[in-house]
Parts: structure tokens; C-alpha cells; sequence
């Protein structure tokens, strides 16, 4: 980024004056989902049944609890991204855009959480 | 609101232009991740959560989603329940191959008019083979 003439200083950067952050982090974050929603798919087709004991045994092995964990990050903030996006393009009055800013930021963290929680109470072998 | 004087041309909305491929793609990218993040997210919470509550509550997530074994309002809900995860299914293959197109538009390619019919309408087709694939192997084998 320059710093001589105007334009050199606002290139690359939106009103929101993070330039293309948002946007980059949407990219990596849905080729992350490329690679782990088919690995889930397919590890829960190729399961001989899906008891509890079946399942829960799958998720503890440490490689499907690392990916459970990671697929809890990836989706939930690529989501949160996406949501955001489409909660800007339709919410204009002021009370709606602080609703949704306390929503895209508690929301999807406390989903997060739960979920990994969840997931290292089954690898650490709770329940 | 100021009155426009007479005869100015108007913006013409949704309804005004002959649907295309590109355009359905395009707001069913919105529609499925959307849906996939709210009632994606909100299942893969519920069935990680059970799992993780021991024997009973996972039960008693297959009862209300899939299996209706304790009757009454669980059967309807295990029928809902398969209709919206093959809906997830299908939400989820359209988004990764509209997500892919718009992979690759960024990149610049793909905006000539044949070619983006071309490739919108080939989303519609894999995201369905992919799910009755899917669902295929999961139920038959």
C-alpha cells in the first residue's frame, strides 16, 4: 500500500477499511470446508452401522476428533462470514445492525465452544 | 417520498427479467449456505452433543431425527427429519459446486455468457446425482 497519493492509500481497502480480509478469509475457509465435509461424509457412510458404541468410538480415535474439532471452526466461521453478508445486504435500520453484530459475534463462538467441548469429552473418553 | 415526474423509466425488479441459470446459482449459493448454516450447523451441534452425553441422549437424537421409535410427535418429527438431511445433503453439494464456480470466477475466468449458463447449469445437475449418489450408497449398500 502507498502512502503518496490518495488513491495509493485507499487501494485495496473498503468503507470498512479492512480491504479484502473478510472476504480472503471467506475463500480459505470454504476451501477448508472442500476437503473436511467430504471427509465426514464418507467416514459416516463407510461406518459398519451407526450405533452409539459404532459412533462414538470413530469420533474418540484421535485423526476424527482432530478433524471434528477443526470441521467446528471451519464451518461455523466460514458460516458466520456468510451470514454477515447476507444480514448486511438486508438489514438497513440502525437497531437491526446492532442486533446483528451482537449476534455474529456471541453466537457463533458459543456454538464453537460447545461443540468442542463436546468433541474433546469424547476423545478424552467422558460419558 | 418525492413524486417522479411522469414517464421516467423504472428500475426494473426480479420479476421483470427472464430467469437464467447464473441468476439461480446464484441466490441458491445465498439459500444453502444459508440453510446450511443455521439448520447445518444447528444438527451437527445436536448429534456431536448427544454423542457426547453417553448412550441415552444419542438415542434419543436418532429417536427424534431418524428412527420415530417413541411414537406420537416423534414420528413426525424422524420424517422431518430425514427430509431436511437429504435437503442438507443437496444444500451442501450445490453450495461446494456454486462455491467452486465463484472459485473460479474470482480468479477472472468463466464470465462469458455461454460458458457461465454452461457451468451454473452443471451445478444444478451435480448437486443432485451427487445427493441421490450419496444417499444411494448410504441406504442400499
Amino acid at each position: 500500500m502507498g502512502n503518496g497519493t490518495s488513491i495509493g492509500r485507499v487501494r485495496g481497502l473498503g468503507s470498512s477499511h479492512q480491504g479484502t480480509h473478510h472476504w480472503l478469509l471467506s475463500r480459505l475457509t470454504a476451501v477448508g470446508n472442500l476437503v473436511l465435509i467430504p471427509w465426514l461424509l464418507v467416514s459416516l457412510a463407510l461406518l459398519p452401522d451407526h450405533t452409539f458404541a459404532t459412533v462414538h468410538s470413530w469420533a474418540a480415535k484421535p485423526v476424527a476428533s482432530t478433524a471434528l474439532v477443526l470441521i467446528l471452526i471451519n464451518t461455523i466461521y466460514h458460516a458466520r462470514l456468510g451470514i454477515q453478508v447476507m444480514l448486511e445486504d438486508y438489514i438497513h435500520d440502525e437497531g437491526g445492525k446492532v442486533a446483528v453484530w451482537l449476534f455474529i459475534n456471541i453466537v457463533p463462538f458459543a456454538a464453537a465452544a460447545f461443540g468442542i467441548v463436546s468433541v474433546i469429552r469424547i476423545a478424552l473418553g467422558g460419558a | 417520498m418525492a413524486q417522479a415526474p411522469g414517464n421516467r423509466p423504472l428500475s426494473p425488479h426480479l420479476q421483470i427479467w427472464r430467469w437464467g441459470p447464473a441468476m439461480l446459482v446464484s441466490i441458491l449459493h445465498r439459500v444453502t449456505g444459508n440453510g446450511l448454516a443455521f439448520a447445518g450447523i444447528g444438527l451437527l451441534l445436536w448429534w456431536i452433543g448427544a454423542l457426547a452425553g453417553g448412550p441415552a441422549s444419542y438415542q434419543s437424537f436418532l429417536d427424534w431425527v431418524w428412527l420415530g421409535t417413541g411414537g406420537g410427535l416423534q414420528v413426525l418429527t424422524a420424517l422431518l427429519g430425514k427430509i431436511v438431511l437429504v435437503g442438507l445433503t443437496w444444500a451442501f453439494f450445490q453450495h461446494l459446486a456454486t462455491g467452486v464456480r465463484h472459485l473460479v470466477l474470482d480468479i477472472g475466468a468463466g464470465y462469458e455468457l455461454d460458458t457461465n449458463a454452461r457451468w451454473s447449469s452443471f451445478t444444478l445437475l451435480f448437486s443432485v446425482a451427487a445427493t441421490a449418489f450419496f444417499w444411494a450408497f448410504v441406504l442400499l449398500r
